[in-house]
């Protein structure tokens, strides 16, 4: 009978449709297809359930949240890959105010601004505050950190903050990590989070329950997505190693204007569209560059992240949504 | 005879106010042996060329070409650009011999070395 049940399981894992696309693979295609489809993970087995009907589900019931992400806005960005890079971050928000329920906040993984200068980070925050989430939570990318080391990022962004910039929070009994890891790049080498950060998120997390989701934020990857292009953190595994013991740990990123998603045991890593630009796929242009699409398809290339908590459920649903 | 001294006299100030120009002029490649001044070319994330090999005393220009801004860091600490967005530059004198590694602080990945000699 067992034997049977675990078949059974097993061909669901490798084949959910039938059509010849196991699950990793049907993640995959998710992620570059940016479809509607809320997939939570209950019980290691992928459920689907259609983006609308997961929302209503959740009205009125204790403890379930929801949040967005968004990414990459790069303000002061003009080149033709994006001359407006006003309208789309404009159109994100427009985005997220049609959604049916407002999440209670948003979640900035960097590359706010183009060249770190305050007239970019102002517009951000000016276009943010027509957001039906009144609270937004950033961390820093590459461009925001530019002159002076970060401390003009600080003085805006961090005044709850460690170090250069790291924090933590907790919603609805979902604890919240906001990493750096854009500062102090070694010559050739990736993301860095640095020995100080690691010390603060070991000691942050070590009277969590284990039954605490977590949700780590940060602007480079914290997986190794494509070296080659800078596309990884050099000392992630030491952060996600103080991770391990929690039963349910996403982790949510930017940086590579691209969605793509890994589940590693218990933690789902995922990476969101920018609102800005594309960039191309991990080796298939010379540079990880803005990539140029026809203008009337540049808003099917941008988007944000929805992510809802249901209490009870094991992991978080992370569904993307382009802008168009 | 009279107009050839007449040209003569003129030729000397016309020739001392070429030498005077020759000498206040700015540098270039044509007046030079060898590259004095020289040139790095910022483009798809990349240093072009990687390796730039120059003269003690020269100066080396380098021009973002990229749609994305980068900067220019020695990791010995010897220079350090500011940002620089597209068609912005930033030059730096080499006075001493040596080997000079540097990279993009914004994108690590990109690295280039001035090798003085």
């Amino acid at each position: 009978m067992v034997n049977k049940k675990q078949g059974l399981i097993d061909q669901k894992l490798q084949d959910v449709n039938n059509d010849g696309i196991d699950r990793r693979g049907f993640l995959k295609c998710m992620a570059w297809a940016g479809t509607g489809l809320v997939w939570t993970m209950s019980g290691g087995i992928p459920v689907s359930r259609a983006f609308a009907k997961t929302i209503d589900r959740s009205a009125g019931k204790g403890g379930d949240f929801s949040f967005v992400q968004i990414s990459d806005s790069h303000m002061g960005f003009n080149k033709p890959a994006n001359p407006d890079v006003i309208a789309t971050l404009q159109a994100a928000v427009d985005k997220i105010n049609g959604l049916p329920k407002p999440p209670e906040f948003l979640l900035h993984t960097g590359d706010i601004s183009h060249l770190s200068k305050p007239e970019q980070f102002d517009i951000v925050d000016q276009v943010l505050k027509s957001a039906s989430a009144k609270e937004v939570f950033f961390v820093p990318g590459e461009h925001d950190v530019l002159e002076d080391n970060g401390k003009s990022y600080l003085e805006r962004y961090g005044k709850n903050a460690k170090g250069a910039g790291w924090y933590s929070f907790d919603k609805n009994g979902v604890h919240f990590i906001g990493l750096v890891n854009v500062l102090n790049l070694k010559s050739g080498g990736l993301g860095s989070l640095g020995g100080e950060q690691l010390e603060w998120m070991e000691k942050d997390v070590k009277h969590l329950k284990h039954s605490t989701p977590i949700v780590v934020f940060a602007h480079i990857p914290l997986w190794t997505v494509y070296p080659e292009w800078g596309w990884g953190t050099e000392d992630s595994a030491q952060a996600l190693a103080y991770l391990k013991k929690f039963g349910s740990v996403t982790v949510l990123n930017g940086h590579i204007h691209q969605t793509m998603q890994k589940v590693e045991g218990n933690v789902t890593f995922h990476t969101a569209m920018s609102t800005a630009f594309p960039q191309p796929q991990p080796g298939k242009a010379e540079s990880p560059g803005p990539m140029k699409v026809p203008a009337e398809q540049l808003k099917s290339v941008l988007g944000i992240t929805y992510v809802k908590y249901m209490r009870g459920e094991h992991s978080l649903a992370v569904v993307d949504s382009t802008l168009g | 005879m009279r107009r050839n001294v007449w040209v003569a006299g003129l030729a000397m100030p016309v020739m001392t106010a070429m030498l005077l120009l020759a000498g206040t002029e700015s540098v270039t490649a044509n007046d030079q042996p060898s590259a004095a001044i020289a040139e790095v070319r910022i483009d798809n994330f990349s240093f072009g060329p990687q390796t730039l090999t120059v003269p003690v005393g020269a100066t080396v220009t380098w021009t973002n070409r990229d749609d994305i801004p980068h900067t220019v860091v020695s990791t010995d600490g010897v220079f350090k650009s500011k940002v620089r967005d597209t068609d912005e530059q930033f030059s730096y004198t080499f006075a001493k011999a040596g080997t000079y590694p540097y990279y993009c602080s914004i994108h690590p990945k990109m690295t280039g070395q001035i090798v003085v000699q």
